[in-house]
C-alpha cells in the first residue's frame, strides 16, 4: 500500500500511531513491510492457504461473531444433499465436466431450493460453461422456489457452517508453514490479533490489490477473505471490510460503466445469444428476483431508453433486440489470439499499453502485427504504438518492419487537465476534474474522440435501409459541444448517465427509475449523481469542514453511501454493535415509524424497521427482511458460501498457480480445475517442479513508476529515480546462480528471456516449502522499449492463464531460470529461449497450434 | 531565549524562525519530496532530459537512485537495508535536506553575499549574486550546497523561500504522504519531536534519537532536523558536524573560505561518493 | 535602471551588522513570490494515477499550467501527493507530449504527418468497412448481431464519461470485444 497509494497509507500510519497493530503479508519485503508491526513473506499463490488457516483457526476456536454470522449471513442455510466437497473428491467439487473443464453448479445449491434457473436461462449456462466466465460481480444469480431450510443453532452437518468447518479443517498453521513458508508463531500472531481485533468493540481491515487477483484463482483468494471477514463481523462497519486498492484513476468507473465484454453498465450482463430470447428471458436470467436487483426491469430498460431514446418503445422490447450477443470468451486475452489467427482487422488503444502491459508481451505484438488496422490514442509514443519499429520481434528477426502490414493511427490524447469528467476512485467515489486549460495541437479527449467518430460511423450509416445500421441510426448521439474543437459535454453526458425522469429532470436516486420506459438512465448505480440537476461529483466541501465521513467531497455509487451494506454495523435490532463502532442505526423516533440514521446514507432502506418481515411472495427489496443487510443479494445474507455464481466452485480450495515449483499436497487436482488455458506455441506452460525452470518468480510496482510506463518512464523527474529495470534477489540465490549487486541478470522462461540489473537484497527471502528451499525472483514491470529510461518488458516473461470467473490472468506467480549476465541479442536470444524449452521437453508441445 | 539568527541578521522583528522535522520513522520512501522539490523549484532532471543523451544507470543502492544532495537534488532520501538485532530486517529510509544552520559555514565564507540569512532564519543562495567561486561547497559540513555543472552557480534547497514570502510551506512538506517531513516554527516542531520520541521510546523503539535539534550542537542547532532510528553514520550523515567557522569574528569568516576548503573537504569525503557527481 | 546598495555600506549603515541577513539582499530576492500567486484561476482537479483519488490544484497562468500541487480540501489526501502526483505539471507539460497525428502506412517504415481530421475520416471509413466484412447474423442458428471484426482495450485513466461513450458506441455497432485494464 505504501508502494503503489503512497497518500492512503497516510491513514494507515496514523491508525499505527493511535494503536492499530499492521500486518504485512508479501512475498517482498516493501515500503509497506518497513512501517508494518510485522511482514511475513508468503510464496505467491498460496495465499488461499494461509487465509483459510485463519478461517480454520476462527472456526476450531468457536472465535466467529456468532450474533452476526447467524443474523446476517447465510450459516445456518442447509445445503442440498448432492453437493459434494473438494475433501470428497479430492480437489474437486461435484459437478465437475473433465471433457468441459467446467462444473455444472446444480449441486451446489441449498436444500429444497430449485437451483434451476428459468428455462430461458438454462442455456445461456450451458453457452458459458463452454466458453468463458460469467463475471457478473454484483448481479446474484436468480434463485426460485421457497426460503431455504435454516439452522440457527448451526449443528446441521450440512448447514454451511459446519461444512465450511469440514473444508477448512485441513488448513492448518503446519500446512502454512510448509505451503506458505510462513512459521507457525509468525501465524499465531496474524490469528491472534485478527480475533482479539474482531467483534463488537473492534474491526479488522484487510487491504489488497493485485496480489490477490492476478491468480487463476484470484476471484477465490477474495472469496477466502470474505468468508472470514463475514465470520468476524467485519463487513459493512466502519474500519472493517476488504479493501481492493485499485491501481488506476478510474479503474472502478470502468467496471461501473464497463468497457469490459461481458457487462453493460450497472453490472447488468451483456446478453448471450439463444434462440428466441427477448427481454424477459434475458431478465430472468440476468440476477435474482429478489433484494434490489429484483428491480432488474427497471435498470436495464431506462439503459436501453437512455441510448435508443423514443426508438425504444414497450412494443419493440425497449431494443432489447440491438444488443450484440455473446456466444463465449471474447475477453482482451482471446482477443489476442483472434487477430494472431487473423479474426480481427481493427483495434483501437485508448490509453492503454499491451505490448508492455499485458502478459505475454510477445504474443501481444504479434497480434498488433497481424491487424489491418490500429488506432492509438495516448500521452505519447508507447510502445505498442512502435511495436512495427521498434519492438523486440524486430531485433530477433521474428517481425520485420516491410512485412508487417498493419496501418497505425497514433492521435494524441488530451490529459486530465485539458478536459471535463469523472473518474472513480477506489472507494467507489466519483470525483469531478475541471478542465483547465486546451489540449495542445491535434490532441483531444476521448470524449472527443469517439463523439465525433460516432457522428462520421452516423453519416455515413444515414441513408441506408439495411437493419444491421438501424443500432446506430437509432442511436441518441447529441451531445451540446462547445468551443472551437467541438469539444462534446461532459456534464451532458454524466447527467444521461444519471438518467432523468419523464418530465426530464434529472433523477436523484436509482429507486426512481422505472421500467415502463418513462425513464431513462445510462447506467443506474450512477444515478443520483447529478441529482437536482446538481454535479454532485464537483462537490469539494473541505474535509475540515464536515463529519470525518466527509459526505460533501464528491459522490459516491450507489446513493451517496461511503461504506456499502453497512445496515450490518447495527445488530438485528438496529442498534449499534458498540458505542466505539456507531456507524448507522435505527431511531425509532424519526420520522413516522422510525427511521435508520448514521453518519453515513443507510445502505438500506431509510423507513424500513428492524423488525420487518416480508409477505410471502414479495419481490425485490419487498422480499428482504428488516435484518436483512446484504440487499444486492437474493436472501438479504453475506454469502459464507455460494450456491451460484462462480464458476469454480462453492468454496475457496488451494489450488497451485499453473507454473508451481510444488506438487499441491492438498489434493490430488494440482491447479484450478476450471482455470482457463490456452494451449498454443507461443504459451507454453512450464511442467511443476521442473529443474529447467527452478524458481518462482514474481511481478510488481514501484511508488517511482506507473504501470507499463506511459505516463512515469516519459517524465524526466520519475525516471531518474527508477532508472532501470531491475530483479531482485536473496543472497543465496545470488550465489547459487553467481549473481553480482549491480550486474546483470537473464530471467528466462519458455515465452522468452529478459535481461535486468541485479540488486541483491534480504528484503526477498528464500522460502521453506515442502522441505526444500524454494527461490522466488522480483521483478517490476515498468519497462519497455519506449520513454527516456527503457529496459525489457517483464510481462514478455508471463504465460497466459486466466482465472475462469473473471478472465484476468496469472501476473502473480509462474516460474523462471536465472543466469548472470546479459542476454544475447538478436536470433541468439530465440535460440536460448528454446534450448530452455527444450531442455524442459516442451519443445514439440503445442507445436500444431499458432 | 534561544539565539534568533534573523534578528541577529538585521530583521528587526522577523517572524518566527521556520524549518523542517523530518520524522524518518515514518518515512515510507516514496520520494515525493525529491519530486515536489524538483517541480517547484524548476530542477533539472539528473538524466533523461532531451537534451542530455545519458543514460542514468541504477546505483544498486537498494531504492536510492539519487546517490546525494546536489546541486540540483535538493531532497534526497536515502535507503538502508540492515539486519535488526532481533534477525529481521530494518528498511530504514529518511529524507535529507539543506541543514538552515543556526551558524552556517556556507553563509560565513561567501564572499559576494549571495548566501545570506533569510528572515524565516533559513539561509538562501541568491543566484543573481553568486558567482560560482564555490566556497560554500567545501564549507558545508554535511556536504549539502554543490556547484551545478554547466553553470556554476552554487545551488541547494532554498525552503522555498518565495513560498514562504507568499505565506505557503515548502513543496516538499507539503507533499509528504505521512507526514514524515513537518514544516513549522522550530520551536513547535522541537516540542513535538520531543513528544514523538518519548513515545517511541516508551513503546521499545530505543534506538531512536533525534538529530540536529540541539542548539549546543556544532552548529548551533539545525533549521532541519531529524528522528532517526540509527546511527546517523549509517543514514549518510556526519556524526558531530561542526561549522568551522564558527569561532571566528563575523567579518573575517569569508577571508577565511580558501582556507577551509580542506577542512570541509574532509567533511565532504565522509560522505563518500557523490551518485552520479551532480 | 536602479542603482543597488552596495552590500558593505548597508551592512555599515544598518541593523545587519553580519552582512549575512537583511543588508545582503538583492532586488530580485525582495520581490520574491511564489509563482501561484500569479495564476489567473485554480483549477480542482483529481490526481490521474492510481485509484485513491488525491485532490489536486491545477494553477493556470495565460493558458498554461504553471503548478499541479494537493487540494488540502481533499478528506482523501488532505494536500499530499506521491511522486507520481507531484510529477503531474510535467506529466502534463512535459517535451515527451506527442500533439501530432503521426500515420505509419502498411508496411511503411517512418511516421508520416497526418491531418486529424483526415485521420477520423479514414478511421470512420475503416470501420464501417470492417464493420460490414465481418457482421455476423447468427451463429449456430442464433441471432447474435454483432461484428467479430473490430476490438478496443482501453486504460483506466479514461473518464467515466469516455467510457460510457464507447460503449454505447461500440454496442451500437454490434462490436462486443471492448475491453479494458479493468480486467488486466
Amino acid at each position: 500500500m505504501a508502494e503503489c497509494h503512497p497518500v492512503g497509507f497516510q491513514w494507515v500510519v496514523e491508525a499505527r500511531q493511535r494503536g492499530a497493530k499492521v500486518f504485512h503479508i508479501d512475498p517482498r519485503f516493501t515500503r509497506t513491510s518497513a512501517l508494518a508491526d510485522r511482514h511475513l513473506p508468503i510464496r505467491a499463490g498460496s495465499d488461499v492457504v494461509f487465509l483459510g488457516a485463519l478461517i480454520n483457526h476462527v472456526l476450531a476456536g468457536g472465535h466467529d461473531f456468532r450474533e452476526y454470522v447467524v443474523a446476517y449471513t447465510n450459516a445456518a442455510t442447509i445445503l442440498s444433499d448432492d453437493f459434494r466437497d473438494t475433501e470428497d473428491l479430492d480437489g474437486l467439487f461435484s459437478g465437475y465436466d473433465p471433457e468441459s473443464r467446467s462444473y455444472d453448479p446444480a449441486s451446489w445449491a441449498y436444500r429444497g431450493v430449485a437451483a434451476e434457473p428459468a428455462a430461458g436461462a438454462r442455456e445461456e449456462e450451458d453457452v458459458r460453461h463452454e466458453h468463458g466466465p460469467e463475471a457478473q460481480y454484483e448481479a446474484t444469480p436468480a434463485q426460485t422456489g421457497p426460503a431455504p431450510e435454516r439452522d440457527e443453532t448451526l449443528q446441521h452437518p450440512r448447514c454451511v457452517y459446519q461444512v465450511l468447518k469440514r473444508h477448512f479443517a485441513r488448513y492448518t498453521p503446519e500446512l502454512v508453514e510448509e505451503l506458505c513458508g510462513i512459521p507457525p508463531e509468525a501465524f499465531a500472531e496474524v490469528a491472534d490479533a485478527v480475533v482479539r481485533c474482531s467483534g463488537r468493540d473492534r474491526t479488522t481491515a484487510w487491504v489488497y490489490s493485485v496480489g490477490w487477483t492476478q491468480h487463476t484463482v484470484g476471484v477465490q483468494y477474495i472469496r477466502t477473505a470474505a468468508i472470514l471477514q463475514l465470520l468476524l463481523g467485519n463487513i459493512g462497519r466502519p474500519g472493517g471490510g476488504i479493501l481492493a486498492l485499485r491501481g488506476h484513476a478510474s479503474i472502478q468507473g470502468s467496471t461501473d460503466i464497463p468497457t469490459l465484454y461481458n457487462l453493460l453498465p450497472g453490472y447488468l450482463p451483456m446478453p448471450f445469444a439463444h434462440e428466441h430470447e427477448d427481454l424477459d428471458s434475458y431478465l430472468a436470467g440476468a440476477a435474482g428476483d429478489t433484494g434490489f436487483w429484483g428491480r432488474k426491469r427497471s435498470y436495464m430498460v431506462s439503459l436501453l431508453k437512455a441510448w435508443w431514446g423514443d426508438a425504444a418503445t414497450a412494443d419493440n422490447d425497449f431494443r432489447f433486440g440491438h444488443l450484440p450477443r455473446l456466444t463465449g470468451d471474447h475477453g482482451t486475452y482471446r482477443t489476442v489470439m483472434d487477430q494472431i489467427d487473423g479474426k480481427v482487422k481493427g483495434y483501437f488503444l485508448t490509453g492503454e499499453n499491451p505490448a508492455v502491459g499485458s502478459a505475454g508481451g510477445k504474443m501481444q505484438r504479434l497480434g498488433l502485427a497481424a491487424l489491418d488496422w490500429l488506432v492509438v490514442r495516448d500521452l505519447t509514443l508507447i510502445e505498442s504504438a512502435t511495436f512495427w519499429k521498434e519492438g523486440p520481434e524486430i531485433e530477433t528477426g521474428e517481425l520485420s518492419t516491410p512485412e508487417i502490414g498493419t496501418e497505425v493511427f497514433f492521435l494524441p490524447a488530451a490529459a486530465h487537465t485539458e478536459k471535463d469528467g469523472t473518474f472513480t476512485n477506489t472507494q467507489r467515489l466519483l470525483q469531478w476534474h475541471h478542465k483547465a486549460v486546451e489540449p495542445p495541437g491535434d490532441a483531444r479527449s476521448d470524449l472527443w474522440f469517439f463523439y465525433h467518430l460516432g457522428r462520421r460511423i452516423r453519416a455515413r450509416l444515414a441513408g441506408s435501409d439495411d437493419p444491421r445500421d438501424l443500432p446506430l441510426q437509432e442511436l441518441t448521439w447529441d451531445y451540446p459541444t462547445e468551443g472551437e474543437h467541438e469539444e462534446p459535454s461532459a456534464t451532458a453526458v454524466l447527467r444521461e448517465i444519471n438518467g432523468v425522469g419523464p418530465d426530464g429532470a434529472a433523477l436523484s436516486s436509482f429507486t426512481e427509475l422505472e421500467d415502463d420506459g418513462s425513464t431513462a438512465a445510462g447506467c443506474w448505480i450512477y444515478t443520483g449523481a447529478f441529482a437536482g440537476e446538481v454535479n454532485q461529483t464537483a462537490r469539494r466541501r473541505p474535509g475540515t469542514e464536515q463529519s470525518w465521513v466527509a459526505p460533501e467531497w464528491g459522490w459516491a455509487w450507489p446513493a451517496n453511501r461511503r461504506i456499502l451494506y453497512n445496515r450490518a454495523s447495527a445488530d438485528p435490532d438496529g442498534r449499534p454493535w458498540s458505542e466505539r463502532k456507531r456507524y448507522v442505526w435505527w431511531d425509532p423516533d424519526r420520522g413516522d415509524q422510525g427511521e435508520w440514521t448514521g453518519h453515513d446514507v443507510p445502505d438500506f432502506e431509510r423507513a424500513k424497521p428492524p423488525g420487518h418481515r416480508p409477505e410471502p411472495g414479495a419481490t425485490a427489496e419487498h422480499a428482504l427482511a428488516g435484518d436483512d443487510p446484504f440487499i444486492m443479494q437474493t436472501d438479504g445474507k453475506g454469502w459464507l458460501y455460494v450456491p451460484k455464481g462462480l464458476v469454480d466452485g462453492p468454496l475457496p480450495a488451494h489450488y497451485e498457480p499453473q507454473e508451481s515449483p510444488v506438487v499441491n499436497p492438498l489434493y490430488g487436482q494440482q491447479s484450478n480445475p476450471a482455470r482457463r488455458v490456452f494451449r498454443r506455441r507461443r504459451n507454453r506452460y512450464h511442467p511443476v517442479g521442473g529443474e529447467v525452470y527452478p524458481y518462482a518468480v514474481t511481478t510488481y510496482r514501484l511508488t517511482e513508476h506507473h504501470t507499463a510506463g506511459g505516463m512515469s518512464r516519459t517524465l524526466a523527474y520519475l525516471s531518474e529515480l527508477q532508472p532501470e529495470l531491475f530483479c531482485e534477489v536473496s543472497p543465496e540465490l545470488a550465489a547459487e546462480r553467481g549473481l553480482v549487486n549491480g550486474g546483470w541478470a537473464t530471467i528466462i522462461t519458455a515465452r522468452t528471456a529478459i535481461e535486468a540489473r541485479v540488486l541483491v537484497t534480504r528484503r526477498i527471502a528464500p522460502l521453506r516449502i515442502r522441505g526444500r528451499t524454494v527461490h522466488q525472483v522480483g521483478l517490476p514491470y515498468h519497462w519497455g522499449h519506449a520513454g527516456s529510461v527503457t529496459g525489457d518488458a517483464v510481462n514478455d516473461l508471463l504465460p497466459i492463464v486466466l482465472d475462469p470467473n473473471v478472465g484476468i490472468q496469472e501476473s502473480k506467480a509462474a516460474t523462471c531460470d536465472v543466469r548472470a549476465g546479459r542476454r544475447p541479442r538478436g536470433p541468439a536470444l530465440t535460440a536460448l529461449v528454446r534450448g530452455h524449452r527444450r531442455a524442459a521437453g516442451l519443445e514439440n508441445e503445442g507445436d500444431d497450434e499458432p | 531565549m534561544t539565539y534568533d539568527p534573523a534578528r541577529s541578521s538585521g530583521y528587526p522583528d522577523p517572524p518566527q524562525r521556520v524549518g523542517f522535522f523530518t520524522d524518518t520513522s515514518i518515512c515510507i520512501g516514496c520520494k515525493a519530496c525529491e519530486v515536489a522539490c524538483k517541480e517547484w523549484n524548476g530542477l533539472p532532471a539528473d538524466g533523461p532530459l532531451p537534451e542530455d543523451a545519458s543514460v542514468l544507470e541504477l546505483t544498486g543502492m537498494s531504492y536510492d537512485n539519487t546517490g546525494a544532495l546536489g546541486a540540483s537534488t535538493w531532497r534526497h532520501v536515502a535507503f538502508v537495508e540492515k539486519q535488526n538485532d532481533a534477525g529481521g530486517l530494518n528498511w530504514l529510509m529518511a529524507s535529507d535536506v539543506c541543514k538552515h544552520c543556526t551558524h552556517a559555514a556556507c553563509l560565513d565564507v561567501c564572499p559576494t553575499g549571495a548566501l545570506f540569512r533569510t528572515e524565516f532564519s533559513s539561509v538562501v543562495v541568491q543566484q543573481d549574486v553568486c558567482n560560482g567561486c564555490a566556497y560554500c561547497v567545501s564549507a558545508c559540513p554535511y556536504g549539502v550546497i554543490d556547484r551545478r555543472e554547466g553553470d556554476g552557480r552554487a545551488w541547494k534547497c532554498t525552503l522555498c523561500y518565495d513560498r514562504l514570502r507568499g505565506g505557503l510551506e515548502p513543496a516538499c512538506a507539503k507533499a509528504c504522504p505521512t507526514d514524515s517531513i513537518q514544516f513549522g516554527p522550530l520551536d513547535e516542531l522541537r516540542e513535538r519531536a520531543d513528544q514523538r520520541l518519548a513515545r517511541l521510546h516508551s513503546d521499545g523503539v530505543t534506538e531512536a534519537r533525534l538529530y540536529g535539534e540541539d542548539p549546543a550542537d556544532g552548529v548551533g542547532g539545525a533549521g532541519a532536523f531529524f528522528l532517526l532510528l540509527d546511527e546517523p553514520e549509517t543514514y549518510g550523515l556526519p556524526p558531530d558536524p561542526v561549522a568551522t567557522t564558527r569561532d571566528l569574528p563575523a567579518m573575517w569568516r569569508w577571508a577565511a573560505g580558501a582556507a577551509l576548503g580542506l577542512a570541509g573537504g574532509v567533511a565532504v569525503a565522509f560522505l563518500g561518493a557523490r551518485g552520479r557527481g551532480r | 535602471m536602479t542603482f543597488l546598495p552596495w552590500p558593505v555600506l548597508r551592512q555599515l549603515t544598518g541593523p545587519d551588522r553580519t552582512g549575512r541577513g537583511a543588508a545582503a539582499r538583492s532586488a530580485r530576492t525582495d520581490a520574491l513570490a511564489p509563482r501561484t500567486e500569479r495564476a489567473d484561476k485554480v483549477v480542482p482537479s483529481v490526481c490521474p494515477y492510481c485509484a485513491v483519488g488525491c485532490g489536486q490544484q491545477v494553477f493556470v497562468a495565460d493558458g498554461k499550467v504553471t503548478q499541479i500541487e494537493g487540494d488540502p480540501a481533499s478528506p482523501i489526501s488532505r494536500g499530499r501527493l506521491c511522486p507520481k502526483g507531484s510529477a503531474s505539471k510535467q506529466l502534463v507539460t512535459g517535451p515527451h507530449r506527442q500533439t501530432r497525428v503521426l500515420y505509419r502506412r502498411p508496411h511503411g517504415t517512418e511516421w508520416e504527418p497526418l491531418e486529424l481530421d483526415r485521420a477520423m475520416d479514414m478511421i470512420a471509413d475503416r470501420v464501417v468497412a470492417a464493420r460490414r466484412e465481418s457482421w455476423q447474423d447468427t451463429v449456430e442458428g442464433k441471432a447474435v448481431n454483432r461484428c467479430m471484426g473490430i476490438a478496443a482495450l482501453g486504460g483506466a485513466t479514461l473518464d467515466n464519461e469516455e467510457n460510457y461513450l464507447i460503449k454505447k458506441l461500440w454496442t451500437a455497432l454490434g462490436a462486443v470485444q471492448i475491453e479494458n485494464q479493468a480486467r488486466i
